[in-house]
């Protein structure tokens, strides 16, 4: 009898909430642009002059134009974005139930491009699905990150976890023995950050472009020197999730400013 | 102070040739030009930089021009302005690119020929990581 | 769609000088890179901006492949008559754009 409540609160409790831990309490969050240089930061804080500006107008100016075989725009089901995309970005990755898969910003924008306007989907780091991401995500700039990782997302968090905690290339090392263990310290003349995932689209002097967080977690990828996930793939896609909770509460910036 | 051996007494002061060519042997004045860029720069690939030259200026002595020197880039003249009509504030913004640690230039040309010029260290750090992305 | 945002204040005074902003989208292709194939990538960097004001040409920038991607100018222009400036830019392939501004200037 005993052992038969116990499995039945196992069970419950496998059901109700993954394991949520948090190694980095709300108070010890530290958003990438607070380990930028003076300059960087003046950068993404100029509205004007912050060069991933130039993909939120033309995400701004592609959230207006008809488009695929129904010749909708955006707008013409969505009205203004300033209104209506308010708080969406901080909502991303989500599980989508109609497609029965997790989608993150870019992911649900190229859905909407199919389904709603029966258009073709966007390429991966093209110039318009950056554009759109950045113009839907800077409509949640100050607004803090909140993702749901219970029900049918539950088992991408999860694994989405556990990517983070393995070890993987030639380095052998995992998302978190950079940034968890060691980040605010120094490697060669970088500080090494929490990474987070709040600023993106994010304006990248490295790559002299404006890049997805799918891109930016290639990169992390080939820096460990470990073999690159697809675009779009499972790993990247669950990555993504847990980044999101694990920043739970920190603040949208997008476009960001980085190295 | 340690002893220096005077080669690399000379090493340690770059120079900026495409400044010295442009410039040839007319004679340039410091300390009025400004020339403002970050003592280090997070990345070469993008670096403010501003240039200003405090007026007033007399009829016949405004800015006609500002060149914009690098001493290692593979193109050394990284920009030139120009104010064909008088402007009574002179000041520029860009962000240039610097293939590494290495000492600009920037001369202002005015009017009646006369020079002005400034220059700047700055010490270009590179990623920690490999980008393959 | 010319890629590029501009900013000058909202009402000037006759006169006085005031900030114009051009920040362009282009990739300003030093022709120092290859392609993941490991094909050089021709250099395409604007190398002429104009601003003209009402007419008058007022600023010039020759950038080289030095000029960082999507490049910035700020420059300041004196106040004459309200109208407007016009930017114009061609880069080594020969593309041309343009952007436009309006100026309100304060009797």
């Amino acid at each position: 009898m005993v052992r038969g409540v116990g499995a039945l609160l196992l069970g419950l409790a496998c059901v109700a909430v993954p394991a949520q831990e948090r190694s980095l309490p709300a108070g010890a969050l530290r958003s990438g642009s607070t380990y930028l240089s003076p300059e960087l930061r003046a950068m993404q804080e100029d509205g004007f002059a912050n060069p991933g500006m130039l993909w939120v107008e033309k995400g701004a100016k592609l959230w207006g134009v008809r488009a695929g075989a129904d010749g909708r725009s955006c707008a013409d089901c969505h009205g203004d974005a300033r209104a209506s995309m308010r708080g969406v970005a901080a909502r991303y990755p989500a599980f989508d139930r109609a497609a029965n898969r997790l989608l993150d910003l870019e992911g649900r924008i190229n859905q909407c491009r199919a389904e709603r306007q029966r258009a073709a989907p966007f390429a991966f780091e093209s110039e318009e699905l950056l554009g759109l991401t950045a113009h839907v995500a800077s409509q949640s700039r100050g607004l803090p990150l909140k993702v749901a990782v219970d029900g049918p997302a539950a088992p991408h968090f999860a694994r989405g976890r556990m990517l983070f905690e393995r070890r993987i290339g030639q380095m052998n090392l995992a998302c978190l023995h950079c940034h968890e263990w060691n980040a605010g310290r120094r490697l060669l003349a970088e500080t090494i950050s929490q990474g987070h995932p709040n600023a993106y689209p994010i304006y990248r002097l490295e790559w002299q472009s404006a890049g997805s967080l799918q891109r930016r977690l290639r990169a992390c990828y080939s820096g460990v020197r470990a073999e690159l996930p697809a675009y779009n793939s499972a790993d990247l896609l669950d990555l993504s999730l847990f980044l999101a909770w694990r920043a739970e509460g920190l603040a949208i910036e997008t476009p960001g400013v980085r190295r | 102070m340690p002893l220096l051996p005077l080669r690399a007494l000379a090493q340690a002061e770059p120079e900026v040739a495409a400044m010295k060519a442009f410039v040839g042997n007319r004679p340039v004045r410091a300390g009025r030009l400004v020339l403002d860029i970050p003592r280090i720069a997070d990345n070469g690939n993008v670096v403010p930089v501003r240039i200003a030259l405090p007026g007033p200026f007399a009829p016949g002595a405004e800015v006609r021009s500002i060149h914009l020197f690098s001493e290692k880039n593979p193109v050394p003249q990284m920009a030139v302005f120009h104010f064909p009509a008088p402007v009574a504030k002179v000041e520029v913004e860009s962000r240039v690119r610097l293939a590494g640690t290495q000492r600009i230039a920037a001369v202002a040309t005015l009017a009646d020929g006369t020079l002005h010029a400034a220059t700047a260290d700055v010490v270009v750090t590179i990623s920690a990581c490999i980008d393959g992305s | 769609m010319a890629d590029a945002r501009v900013q000058v204040p909202a009402q000037v005074r006759r006169g006085e000088s005031f900030e114009v902003k051009i920040l362009i989208r282009h990739a300003m292709e030093t022709g120092y890179r290859l392609t993941d194939e490991g094909k050089p990538i021709a250099r395409n960097v604007i190398r002429e901006l104009t601003c003209r004001y009402n007419g008058v040409l007022v600023f010039r920038a020759e950038p080289s492949s030095g000029i960082a991607a999507n490049p910035l100018f700020t420059f300041f222009v004196t106040a004459g008559d309200s109208g407007e400036l016009v930017f114009e830019w061609v880069d080594d392939a020969g593309a041309r754009a343009s952007e436009r501004a309006s100026v309100t200037v304060a009797p």
